[in-house]
């Protein structure tokens, strides 16, 4: 497997198979790991980094659990390739950055990555569809497991698993879950919501994790704490929060289709109307539409239109997806022409 | 209080400074302490904001000894901690245990791990790990039986937790 493969191939995740699939996007859990014979990736020298590098790769290679996994050393691919795995939620933004000695491995389908050398030398990913964060754990527990047995990681009785900032230490575990909420924003609620999540010791972020903003009405809430509370009951705790979240996103839903039929049935369908006859569109623009249009996928409003479609989208009308399908390097005005051109060949 | 140091206003800063073990108090007024804070960092990023959460725990103490400490493993000192947020290695936690046990417990709540460890059942330390994991839940349904007046079962499960205590301390 090439990273032109991924291009290929639609991630597990966006296939839309798990629960809840309408309001959920998709499940994540992430672990942070580190081996105890070497100082964390910041603070280690270059010939540690590497010595680290190769020994997580061994232990991926040599993985019963993820099979023929694409293995690449960041610094050795071209800054398009590099945004394109971040584009793909296949890793951090942080990750492109000075990538000397980083490595990622992904599995098929991509449902596991892992980041080696970002902030903590092990940074495992789980991704599935949905609301589905009991399967995430069960796969990552088990990947999680067998690199431990290879791997001597860094852990102590106190404090658990040890990780470069103490705000990961303990189970090391960040589990989040992706809602796209468009009826409690246009009903001017999700303020109160968040507020809620807040002083449930959860967070929210955007679409990209830490340090964005929210766009598209997509929402990520995960977990603020790690020490402390075994994973089961971190993951108890979110998944109860969820559930009523998405329940609140239905009212609205339910609601704006009582009250407001004409004039969300109005919104969404300009929204389809535009993608599908634009010839120059921005990628702010495109998310705005694409998350109208996924709104009217769920309630039936539009029919012709898959939601695994929609999801698609959202990824390969991101800049360097644009410049991966076309093979070359394009200019901000130059992509907003592809863009559109993607977007209409695929809605019309 | 008044403050030691312009003597007018009301003191709200403590200050424990201890220099070759010797240990002076100093209670200062906000004003003072920002013009005597300027002779600390000037910079605030998210080790700052780490630093400042380790501090803000009622009493400003702030010790020479805390500042030179440094991990024997891997070099960092407490300042490093302290500017880039980040610590150098595992054995680090070890090092600032003191310093960052107050840190853990304003950022988790908590400072004792519960949950999955690395190490194979048989060994010694994930028994002791599971044993504390049976400790936190007896105590949590203790809890709940003297709430709900179940005193038979309250009894059963203070042995057991003496009997678990008893063993870890063993």
């Amino acid at each position: 497997m090439n990273i032109g493969d991924l291009l290929n191939n639609q991630g597990e995740w966006l296939k839309t198979t798990g629960p809840n699939s309408d309001i959920v996007m998709s499940s994540r859990i992430r672990l942070a790991r580190n081996l105890s014979n070497y100082p964390f990736s910041h603070w280690a020298s270059k010939k540690e980094q590497q010595e680290v590098l190769k020994a997580a790769k061994q232990a991926v290679g040599s993985s019963k659990k993820i099979k023929d996994p694409l293995c690449l050393d960041i610094g050795k691919i071209d800054s398009i390739d590099r945004q394109f795995l971040v584009e793909r939620h296949l890793m951090s933004k942080e990750h492109s950055i000075d990538a000397d000695n980083k490595g990622l491995c992904v599995s098929e389908r991509e449902v596991v990555s892992i980041m080696i050398n970002e902030e903590d030398h092990l940074r495992i990913q789980v991704m599935k569809s949905g609301f589905d964060l009991r399967d995430a754990w069960c796969i990552i527990d088990s990947i999680d497991s067998e690199l431990g047995n290879a791997l001597h990681y860094a852990y102590s009785l106190d404090f658990g698993y040890l990780t470069a900032c103490p705000t990961n230490t303990g189970t090391g575990m960040r589990a989040s879950v992706m809602l796209h909420l468009p009826s409690l924003v246009m009903t001017k609620q999700i303020n109160k919501v968040l507020q809620a999540i807040t002083k449930l010791s959860l967070t929210a972020r955007g679409l990209y994790g830490e340090g964005t903003e929210a766009s598209g009405n997509f929402f990520q809430i995960s977990n603020q704490v790690s020490l402390g509370h075994r994973e089961d009951d971190i993951i108890d705790n979110i998944e109860r929060i969820i559930r009523q979240i998405i329940d609140h996103e239905q009212s609205a839903r339910d609601v704006l289709l009582l009250q407001d039929k004409a004039v969300l049935e109005d919104r969404i369908s300009r929204a389809y109307g535009t993608l599908k006859s634009a010839h120059i569109i921005t990628s702010s623009e495109t998310i705005d539409l694409l998350s109208l249009v996924r709104l009217g996928v769920d309630l039936s409003l539009i029919k012709s239109v898959d939601r695994a479609l929609i999801n698609e989208l959202f990824i390969i009308t991101q800049p360097a997806h644009l410049q991966k399908i076309e093979k070359k390097k394009l200019n901000p005005n130059e992509r907003d022409v592809k863009r559109a051109e993607i977007i209409r060949k695929n809605l019309g | 209080m008044v403050c030691d140091i312009c003597g007018k206003s009301q003191a709200t800063v403590h200050l424990t400074e201890i220099i070759d073990d010797k240990m002076t108090e100093l209670h200062i007024c906000e004003g003072c302490a920002q013009k005597k804070g300027a002779q600390m960092e000037s910079h605030f990023g998210l080790a700052d904001l780490l630093a400042g959460l380790a501090d803000m725990g009622g009493q400003f103490t702030k010790t020479k000894k805390e500042t030179n400490i440094k991990c024997l493993r891997c070099g960092l000192t407490y300042e490093d901690f302290k500017r880039i947020g980040r610590l150098g290695c595992g054995e680090c936690y070890s090092a600032f245990k003191e310093a960052l046990l107050p840190l853990l417990k304003r950022i988790h709540g908590s400072t004792q791990h519960y949950g999955k460890s690395p190490t194979k059942k048989t060994t010694k330390a994930a028994k002791a790990v599971k044993t504390m994991d049976e400790l936190q839940e007896l105590k949590e349904k203790l809890q709940k039986a003297i709430q709900l007046e179940q005193f038979e079962e309250a009894v059963k499960l203070r042995d057991r937790i003496r009997e678990l205590e008893k063993k870890k301390t063993r």
